[in-house]
């Protein structure tokens, strides 16, 4: 079904792609083309100023990417605007973003700052040196992402505190409505998940884990409203997924048992695969690192491939736009179908990947608080971590 | 490419929000939803228990009841038993003491009967024989020596009658 669904809409997106790419070369305007293929393109001024010729990709990587200010619905010139914090080359710096919206360039004490259109720095706040160069300060600003983080945590806090007030003074009664759904969802998580894969290590790692769980359901779930205060791709930018399974990592190794590092610096194999060429614990040392990279780009790039065929499926219609109202009608009428399909998927997939991330970290965890007095039964032991090992490599 | 470099502000206020929301959950919001969880675990699988355990001995007491029910109509019918067998030996007994009484009733008053009848006859034999005296001593009026040996003779020639009745 999903690897139909996929393939359908693959080539949603070839279509979406070929027909712009055939309209920039009949346009003539040879730069088009050009940022098609290399986004560094240098003549991009040029582009800006035709209104049909527009680029789809793009707008893609503009929605998806952060920003300095947060878009408002129907308007794409203004923007919510954000304070900018940047430690620049004589200090520090705070001003509105809105100062250097469209372009402009904005000067905030001895320093110019603006956003750069291309280069290196493209879309990031650069500082202007008196010979013309430009620089990256170090940049803490309170961008789309880090507001959406915000609004985020401050949902996850008022999914999870309401419930243990309502415990307290309820006792054992069950939370009716929101609460109780609520109450089912950290139950599920909690009991079939984390209870049974770390037993009774659970209530060591649960809160890490469920925190996990509902930072990263509850970030998915904004990313798909579209207008503010979500649409942000929070959990498609792999600044977000790397600190989540950093944190993984981190907890993982630290209360990590003995055994744990004793079956990567000295593993139960044959004595010439670890000395004197430590193969193995070569091997081992490298798996502890491919899985926190495995949780980073797998849940960004998911969610990220969501963001992109809404976006791709939304374009569609401004593509057909030029081919005459037949086609945009029918291509609308398509278009809105197969977003108002693809953003129920997602809320599923939003649903999935949280799941997913937490269980894997989950299983990570777990793996690195085996005991010595599990290791009676070597062949079995290493077999079970074999098939634990599996969701890894799937998806 | 943009999107696969992270930022370096987004990871900073990224790592410093969830470490608050983490140590914020992990302090107050956490604990009291996995202790709920945990404790309303355990009182369903104690409240299972308990019935299974309840439904165990009803079922014995329904056994046991069953039995002493059975037993109950056992001895009832036993009992019944036994009340019919008693019930015909009392009725047996009354009616041979009602027929021995009646028996014994029947010959005291033959016995009075026949000493009644004695009395009787004593008596009429008496009268009979003032009668006879008188009627001999009206017929011997004439003749009145009325003296014993006529008075001997009616009463030889009464039991001469007497022992013809």
């Amino acid at each position: 079904m999903m690897k139909r669904l996929s393939t359908i809409l693959a080539s949603l997106l070839v279509a979406v792609v070929a027909p712009a790419a055939v309209t920039a070369v009949d346009n003539a305007v040879a730069d088009t083309a050009v940022s098609v293929m290399a986004p560094a393109g240098t003549a991009h001024a040029g582009h800006h100023e035709a209104e049909e010729d527009f680029n789809p990709k793009d707008i893609i990587f503009e929605h998806l990417g952060d920003g300095y200010g947060w878009e408002v619905p129907f308007n794409h010139h203004r923007r919510i605007p954000l304070p900018v914090i940047v430690w620049g080359s004589d200090g520090l710096h705070v001003f509105s973003s809105s100062r250097v919206a469209h372009g402009t360039t904005y000067r905030d004490g001895n320093i110019d700052f603006k956003i750069a259109t291309d280069g290196e720095y493209k879309g990031k706040l650069v500082e202007i040196k008196p010979d013309g160069s430009v620089s990256r300060p170090f940049d803490i600003s309170i961008t789309k992402n880090v507001l959406a983080i915000l609004f985020t945590v401050i949902l996850v806090i008022l999914c999870v505190m309401p419930l243990g007030k309502w415990y307290s003074r309820k006792g054992y009664a069950a939370p009716r409505g929101f609460k109780g759904a609520l109450e089912a969802l950290y139950e599920f998580i909690y009991v079939s998940l984390i209870k049974a894969t770390l037993r009774d290590q659970a209530r060591r790692f649960a809160p890490y884990l469920l925190t996990v769980f509902m930072f990263i359901f509850i970030a998915n779930l904004m990313g798909l409203i579209v207008v503010f205060p979500g649409g942000a791709n929070l959990t498609g930018n792999i600044a977000i997924t790397l600190v989540l399974a950093l944190i993984t990592f981190l907890i993982t190794n630290i209360f990590g048992t003995r055994h744990y590092w004793k079956e990567i610096l000295w593993p139960d194999v044959p004595l010439w695969l670890k000395f004197p060429l430590p193969i193995m614990p070569v091997i081992e040392i490298f798996g502890m690192f491919t899985k926190p990279a495995a949780l980073t780009v797998r849940l960004f790039a998911n969610m990220m491939g969501g963001h992109i065929i809404v976006i791709s499926l939304t374009l569609i219609i401004f593509i057909f736009a030029k081919m005459g109202v037949a086609a945009l009608s029918g291509a609308t009428v398509v278009s809105m179908i197969f977003q108002v399909f693809m953003l129920l998927i997602d809320v599923l997939v939003s649903f999935i990947q949280a799941y997913v991330f937490t269980m894997l970290s989950t299983i990570f965890i777990s793996l690195a608080q085996e005991r010595e007095h599990e290791n009676h039964v070597k062949e079995d032991h290493s077999g079970a971590a074999g098939t634990v090992r599996m969701p890894d490599t799937a998806n | 490419m943009e999107l696969f470099t992270p930022d370096f502000g987004l990871v900073f206020w990224m790592f410093l929000a969830f470490a608050i929301l983490f140590l914020l959950l992990w302090k107050k919001g956490w604990p009291a939803i996995m202790n709920m969880i945990d404790k309303r675990a355990d009182l369903i699988d104690k409240g299972v228990e308990y019935a299974q355990q309840a439904k165990d001995q009803l079922d014995k007491a329904r056994q046991s009841a069953d039995r002493i029910l059975a037993e109950a109509r056992h001895r009832q019918a036993d009992i019944l038993r036994e009340a019919d067998h008693m019930k015909d030996q009392i009725v047996e007994q009354a009616r041979q003491e009602a027929r021995s009484a009646a028996q014994k009733e029947i010959d005291s008053a033959r016995v009075a009967i026949a000493q009644e009848r004695k009395e009787a006859e004593k008596q009429f034999r008496d009268q009979v024989s003032l009668f006879a005296l008188d009627i001999a001593s009206k017929v011997t009026r004439r003749d009145l020596s009325g003296d014993k040996a006529q008075s001997k003779l009616v009463t030889d020639l009464l039991d001469e009658i007497e022992n013809k009745n």
